[in-house]
């Protein structure tokens, strides 16, 4: 419907973290022109058809993004989305709908919508809304994008356009690509807690095309994290630029390894890939709450070495996948999932904790006020072991180290998993030798975990552009790995 | 849907761009309206409903270009962001290949309704109608085996309208419609292994959704992957079904995009009219497929579309190249983007290619991978089974295939005559000599 908004201004100032604790809330519902009252009513509405539990989850997230092509910043684009999302829970149904819009008419018609899934007498106390004061700022925004303007960042991204070109005769083309986007959470559910948070995001990233004999290769260089402008310097602009002529280059020499099933050895840092695809997902308690994971009989039981913890953290300040509160309203937080070898927790949602009556981890996670939150994973990782990387690739007489990643998959249910080898060296009687390049490798979840037999001391995490695709959801994560041995994996190749 | 006050509103936005320093501009509206039932052993699980619009507007300021989006109509705050997105372009370096469509190239037509892409009924589906649709998918899997661990259907439907208008002169609206049915189930397998598989059928008219057996056929997919392995590293006569196949074509078509030839990041540069495939590779672009998914009469740009061949007996003729890749590259555009994908002279089905082979491995999934774009070159988790003696026999899986694009089309042996005809890429099973599988 057109010109009814009650919001103010788009272009009024979030409320982020400047203001004073105490008003952040009262900041919050002024700036989505909300009172306390209408969101009473719209939770009342959501459970007049019995349900168990519903939430309100306000959002309005703006995108500014710059790009630069042939050599000079031309093109540039903003994004705004706003609206609110009504779940209701009964038991483990779940109703839902969204609105772009918050005047009382529209959330109560959203809310009488998801109100459909319950079907009882039930009759649900008014709520007595309560702000939660948030325990930890994980990305305190030093420079805030909504003032940073459009011209102090072209130049960071003409300097690694310009750097790449500086470093390499070969390199043939650039493209640089720096996002930002900065988001207003405010929810409010039937247990009366309420909270807002303000969180920030920004990427840069670069391709780059290199020509050499007439042979073209390109690779992909990015760094993300919750961060405000302060994340844009020269020291970023002058890694990323070495880091593209690295990746490019080396495909040159690369070729495609002999496949077949071979040990592995996973460098540090994006090899937590194999975490977040080989086991994490299988983790995710939706999963196995529903039976349907190749984990779900291994709760309290032996997975691995005992010497190997596997951690998903919410709170690294700064990382991509880290959150102040999840989206359903429980802190973030860290979270053994295997402590000593042993699988310690799922990684769980309101609905998954209260099936397994355990705490929530925080991992409650959507995509937008268009969905509904799932388990998510954050920041999966590896606690570094005592070896060191190359005592571990002195154990390999044949086989494949695996450096720099693309994309991973995994079928939940059989344990499959793949990921994809941007490069990496094959390994030669204990030693790196021939650059290889563009392979698959898979393998079956819990056999690749029990096959981990040696873990460097070098932990290291990716903060890389890493985006994680669940029923039709995106969510930013991140992945990290110290140096690992896992003894036999199938490699793609020629035969 | 789109109403006469959204229309004027996206004039207004036009005019406003145009009155506020930008020489030309193409606004765009979208709404869409859906509805999710999802049910799990034969409860709900989850139901969504949502309306929703989005408004992007392309600003073309002085030699510069940006561009805006939004979701919340209000005049007030659309003209606070064309100002302030306005005032961002113009920090940036001049582009003049940024420019619309030459006004000779757009479709008149002004609608795709001759096309049959709406179902006119699409409102008059009930939710019950829909939960039932649902349900009976569900109902053909649980109970059906022992074995089973979980069975999960859904129903999905959406309204989907485009209104899109450039300042010089272009004036059209799409209507698309979308209905789809899936069943989901996952069984007890060996060890601790749940294997899944799923089922689906999408259509444009609810009337040729199909209704029946979807869960059955889920079912079926999922027993057959009992006591799947690896098999010996080897190079196989491979067949690819239909349901995958376009899989394949993807870093093709990825390669034939105008921007991916200008920046050099395809593996396809310099090759019109060159026989980079094998002689039973043609592919051709048909836009005006009546009831199809992606027909249509004009492109992003508003320019008209026409039926192509892509690829011809192996030789590649035309890009798709829009009006600013050709503007860089100074050559003619064509339209922007591929629309129906068919592959025409398949005689035998993916049953009849099976049978004649003494070896092989049909492939009936893929799992992860990728492809390099410059290089052609790719590596893919799959699984399927092992062919012998005209028939799949042992079911196979943790195994990649690798390749190279232009090796692996060259060794197209058989196209097939069964295309799934639920996507815009109608592509059937297909018969690789020669292909690179990895396993023990």
């Amino acid at each position: 419907m057109l010109g009814t908004l009650a919001a103010p201004s788009i272009f009024a100032r979030m409320p982020g973290e400047i203001v004073n604790e105490n008003e952040k809330m009262e900041e919050a519902l002024h700036y989505f022109s909300v009172e306390k009252g209408t969101i009473q009513k719209v939770l009342a509405a959501a459970l007049e058809n019995g349900g168990d539990y519903a939430d309100l989850f306000f959002e309005h997230s703006i995108n500014n993004s710059l790009v630069l092509l042939d050599g000079k910043v031309n093109s540039t684009s903003s994004n705004i989305d706003f609206g609110v999302g009504v779940r209701v829970l009964d038991g483990d149904q779940t109703g839902y709908a969204f609105v772009e819009n918050v005047t009382p008419e529209e959330m109560l018609r959203a809310a009488r919508t998801a109100s459909l899934i319950a079907k009882s007498d039930k009759k649900t106390a008014p709520v007595n809304l309560t702000e939660k004061k948030l325990t930890h700022n994980y990305y305190k925004v030093g420079k805030d994008w909504q003032e940073y303007e459009i011209q102090k960042k072209t130049p960071f991204i003409q300097k690694l356009n310009d750097r790449i070109f500086s470093l390499d005769k070969r390199v043939k083309n650039v493209q640089v690509m720096q996002q930002d986007n900065t988001s207003l959470i405010m929810f409010a559910n039937s247990e009366g807690v309420m909270y807002s948070d303000y969180r920030p995001m920004v990427s840069l990233a670069a391709v780059c095309i290199m020509m050499d004999n007439g042979r073209t290769e390109n690779n992909y260089v990015s760094r993300s994290y919750r961060m405000g402008a302060e994340f844009l310097t020269d020291d970023l602009v002058e890694t990323l630029a070495k880091e593209a002529i690295r990746k490019t280059s080396i495909l040159f020499k690369a070729i495609k390894p002999k496949g077949g099933e071979l040990p592995v050895v996973m460098g540090a840092g994006g090899s937590g890939i194999l975490l977040h695809e080989a086991i994490g997902h299988a983790f995710e308690a939706d999963f196995n709450r529903k039976n349907i994971s190749i984990f779900s009989d291994k709760l309290n039981k032996k997975v691995c070495n005992e010497h190997i913890n596997i951690l998903d953290d919410g709170t690294i300040p700064f990382n991509r996948g880290s959150v102040n509160v999840d989206d359903e309203g429980v802190d973030g937080q860290k979270t053994y999932i295997v402590r000593n070898g042993i699988l310690n927790s799922y990684l769980h949602d309101r609905i998954s904790s209260k099936y397994y009556k355990v705490a929530p981890t925080g991992n409650g996670r959507r995509e937008s006020f268009r969905q509904t939150p799932i388990p998510r994973m954050r920041a999966t990782y590896m606690e570094a072991g005592n070896v060191k990387e190359e005592d571990i690739i002195h154990e390999v007489k044949n086989g494949i180290y695996a450096a720099d990643f693309t994309n991973g998959q995994v079928q939940i249910g059989a344990g499959d998993f793949t990921f994809f080898v941007k490069d990496g060296y094959l390994i030669e009687n204990g030693k790196l030798t021939q650059p290889i390049k563009d392979i698959n490798i898979i393998g079956n979840g819990p056999k690749a975990l029990a096959d981990i037999t040696m873990v460097g001391n070098n932990y290291k995490m990716d903060n890389g552009t890493w985006t994680c695709g669940k029923d039709g959801q995106s969510c930013p994560v991140t992945c990290g790995m110290p140096s690992a041995l896992v003894s036999k994996l199938t490699v793609g190749g020629d035969n | 849907m789109i109403t006469k006050n959204n229309k004027d509103f996206v004039q207004h936005a036009m005019e406003f761009a145009l009155k506020n320093g930008c020489n030309a501009s193409k606004v765009v509206l979208y709404s869409a309206t859906d509805s999710t039932f999802e049910i799990r052993d034969k409860k709900i699980e989850r139901l969504m409903q949502s309306d929703e619009f989005s408004l992007g507007i392309s600003l073309y300021v002085d030699g510069k270009f940006g561009s805006c989006s939004t979701n919340r109509l209000d005049k007030k705050e659309v003209e606070d962001l064309i100002l302030r997105s306005i005032t961002a372009t113009r920090y940036l370096a001049t582009d003049e290949a940024r420019k619309l469509p030459d006004a000779s190239r757009y479709f008149k037509g002004g609608n795709n309704n001759d096309l049959d892409s709406i179902d006119p009924d699409f409102n008059n589906v009930s939710p019950d109608k829909k939960k039932e649709l649902a349900m009976k998918v569900c109902d053909e899997i649980m109970g059906k085996d022992p074995r089973i661990i979980s069975a999960t259907s859904s129903y999905e439907d959406e309204i989907l309208n485009k209104y899109m208008i450039t300042s010089n002169g272009f004036e059209g609206e799409e209507k698309r419609s979308y209905y789809g049915l899936n069943g989901g189930v996952s069984i007890k397998g060996e060890g601790d292994a749940r294997p899944e598989s799923s089922w689906y059928d999408v259509s444009v008219y609810l009337n040729d959704l199909q209704k029946e057996g979807i869960g059955t056929e889920a079912l079926k997919r999922v027993l057959r992957k009992l006591g799947a392995h690896k098999i010996e590293s080897g190079n196989y006569r491979v067949v690819v079904d239909n349901v995958n196949s376009a899989r394949l074509l993807s870093p093709i078509l990825d390669s034939l995009d105008g921007q991916s030839i200008q920046q050099h990041d395809s593996f396809l540069i310099d090759c019109i009219d060159k026989k980079v495939f094998g002689d039973n590779f043609t592919l051709k672009d048909e836009p005006f497929l009546k009831k199809a998914r992606g027909a249509r009469y004009y492109d992003n740009e508003g320019v008209a579309t026409r039926p192509m061949t892509v690829i011809d007996k192996g030789v590649l003729k035309t890009y798709y190249i829009d009006t600013y890749a050709a503007n860089k590259m100074k050559v003619a555009p064509t339209i922007a983007s591929a629309s129906v994908l068919t592959m025409p002279g398949g005689v035998r089905n993916c049953e009849e290619l099976i049978a004649e082979l003494d070896k092989g491995v049909l492939i009936t999934g893929f799992n992860g991978g990728n492809c390099n774009s410059t290089t052609g070159d790719f590596s893919y988790g799959i699984e399927g089974f092992l062919i012998e003696n005209g028939k799949t026999t042992q079911p196979i899986n943790e195994m990649n295939v690798t390749g190279n694009m232009k090796t692996l089309w060259s060794h197209l042996a058989e196209v097939g005559s069964d295309p799934k005809t639920t996507s815009s890429y109608r592509i059937p099973s297909l018969l690789f000599e020669n292909v690179s599988l990895s396993g023990l």
